[in-house]
């Protein structure tokens, strides 16, 4: 960390929890009856309370976006590179909200909450939530802020997913809809990914059937393995071979099954980090959520139909190298936005770094999302 | 104002849904969206261009005419699909006019035209590939690779059973000009083109 914040940050920040008192109906049939939701918030809402953001968190991603909570900090939040003064969702412009949903670990009610029922963590009793879900709890939070309708709600990936569901559930509290590195629904090789991870993580001895936190243990070799089948879809053949190659830790084989190749290290390292973060049962809800996603289900898979209510605009924005939801899975959605009437715009951004691109401030990435978020912001007079 | 934008604009409705392919960085269809409330989209492939359009609130797609074409365009869905000054730089113009009379009740087409008098005495004269404010390349580094005459056009049109509702021939600067219309072919520059399939 540096000594001082660089001028284009947010600064210092911190999150703040909201307690909802009111019974959320989940998708999968149980109601929770109150929760938390945990929330940052950057820039400042204006009178009429047009210029609010909604920014949605991807599989591993949290409320805290921008900015740093100490100076202490390593590293900023995790979409620092794209919110900030003077950044594509510009804090000088825009009031930006960020949370953790539900299901998460990071302070909003989910499987390592106490349970009011029974005083203990839910662990796998919290119900499997849905992208629906998801919205319907922003809503209320939404209300909670006195934000009627946001400018424009924001993702990359799962966030993705939220951001285009939100214009299905709710059409009129939306100007702009995101959608960034998303997908429509998963492929069979997407949810072929999640089960490995799930796998990895539910046959760990010290899963306990999810109630690891019982027995003080965590599920750590197998929150390890997830993270690191995760972490490979998320690069490109390309970036790995520009970032590791065949590139060995010692000059020579040792002929056994250590970590060898730099990119074994630098997997296991990134895995390792990752469970002592991160709850065993949010990535399998997390990854349930993702798999689950399919608003064109109910309308016998013509995802155009299931548009006809939505009336905000689209950004839609994909990079050429994400094999994980590749620019195919893009056009698809685009080409049921154009078949459905809306009004929406596409590009295929150029960048070597997989489906991560939606993280790195690359010149071409950098000045669309700049050049869209401006007009949206002179649009709300912001 | 652009001449070619006010002669175009004169053939499109109020609120009518309009595809411009290969639409630059915009002008036209912002200019329609204002003057005429039109609704719909651009095609682009200039990141450049792709990121003006974004920035000025004009909706436009990446996509690649010659590699991808229209499928992913339902029939008839627009009024009007406009192509300006990129006709000639497609790999197949006959199927890209026949998938805009697919996807739009209406195309507007300009292009310019290789037989305009200075271009065929540019090439009588000096035997080498003619160059001029409308075409400014060589002939190595053009993407113009599919220049055509209005006879050329026309004579396709009438080959397809294409109609054409009204031809503004025009000089370099889109002004209108007499001696253009008494002999389009050898002294029009750029000629813009209504076309349809439809018989009313």
């Amino acid at each position: 960390m540096p000594d001082s914040l660089p001028s284009d940050s947010v600064g210092l920040v911190s999150p703040k929890t909201i307690h909802f008192d009111k019974p959320l109906e989940l998708a999968c049939g149980q109601t929770l009856e109150s929760y938390d939701l945990v929330v940052e918030t950057y820039g400042t809402l204006n009178a009429d309370a047009s210029n609010a953001v909604l920014i949605c968190h991807a599989l591993s991603g949290h409320h805290h976006a921008a900015g740093y909570h100490s100076l202490d900090d390593r590293k900023p939040g995790w979409w620092d590179s794209c919110i900030g003064p003077g950044k594509p969702i510009d804090t000088n412009r825009f009031f930006v909200v960020s949370l953790n949903n539900l299901g998460g670990c990071h302070g909003s009610t989910g499987p390592n909450s106490n349970n009011p029922e029974t005083g203990k963590p839910y662990g796998p009793d919290f119900p499997v939530v849905t992208v629906a879900d998801w919205v319907a709890s922003q809503a209320r939070l939404a209300d909670h802020l006195g934000i009627q309708q946001w400018a424009a709600v924001v993702g990359g990936s799962l966030g993705g997913m939220q951001a285009l569901q939100w214009s299905l559930d709710y059409p009129d509290r939306l100007r702009h809809s995101v959608v960034i590195a998303s997908t429509p629904r998963l492929t069979a090789q997407n949810i072929a990914f999640n089960e490995v991870a799930r796998q990895a993580i539910t046959s760990d001895r010290e899963f306990f059937e999810g109630r690891y936190y019982d027995e003080n243990l965590v599920p750590k070799r197998g929150l390890m393995l997830a993270r690191m089948v995760g972490h490979i879809t998320y690069l490109s053949d390309a970036s790995m071979g520009e970032k590791f190659g065949r590139e060995l830790r010692e000059e020579a084989y040792k002929f056994g099954f250590d970590a060898e190749f730099q990119v074994e290290s630098y997997l296991r390292y990134q895995g390792e980090r990752f469970s002592e973060t991160f709850d065993a049962n949010t990535y399998l809800l997390m990854t349930r959520a993702l798999d689950y996603f399919d608003p064109a289900y109910d309308f016998g898979g013509d995802l155009s139909k299931a548009l006809a209510p939505a009336q905000c605009e689209y950004l839609v924005l994909s990079f050429s190298t994400d094999w994980r939801f590749s620019p195919a899975r893009s056009e698809e959605m685009v080409n049921a936005m154009i078949s459905a009437r809306k009004r929406v715009s596409y590009a295929e951004i150029d960048a070597p770094w997989g489906h991560d691109a939606f993280l790195i401030p690359t010149p071409r990435y950098t000045d669309i999302f700049t050049a869209y978020m401006d007009r949206v912001a002179r649009e709300v007079g912001a | 104002m652009r001449a070619d934008l006010e002669i175009i604009q004169q053939w499109v409705r109020p609120g009518h849904h309009i595809l411009d392919l290969g639409c630059g960085d915009g002008t036209l269809l912002d200019f329609l969206q204002r003057e005429r409330n039109a609704t719909g989209f651009g095609l682009e492939i200039n990141p450049d261009h792709i990121t003006t359009c974004m920035g000025r609130g004009v909706r436009v797609i990446e996509q690649n005419l010659d590699t991808q074409g229209l499928d992913n365009f339902d029939d008839g869905m627009f009024d009007i699909v406009l192509m300006t000054q990129a006709l000639q730089a497609v790999r197949r113009p006959d199927k890209v006019i026949d998938e805009m009379l697919r996807v739009g009740r209406e195309g507007i087409v300009t292009f310019p035209n290789f037989a305009h008098w200075r271009l065929r005495w540019g090439l009588a004269l000096s035997g080498r590939m003619p160059e001029s404010d409308a075409l400014p390349y060589k002939w190595y580094n053009t993407p113009n690779i599919r220049l055509c005459t209005f006879k050329d056009f026309e004579a396709l049109c009438r080959q397809k059973g294409i109609k054409i509702k009204s031809r503004r021939v025009v000089d370099g600067q889109h002004q209108n000009s007499w001696l253009a219309r008494l002999w389009p072919n050898l002294l029009g520059e750029i000629a813009i083109y209504r076309i349809t399939r439809e018989s009313t």
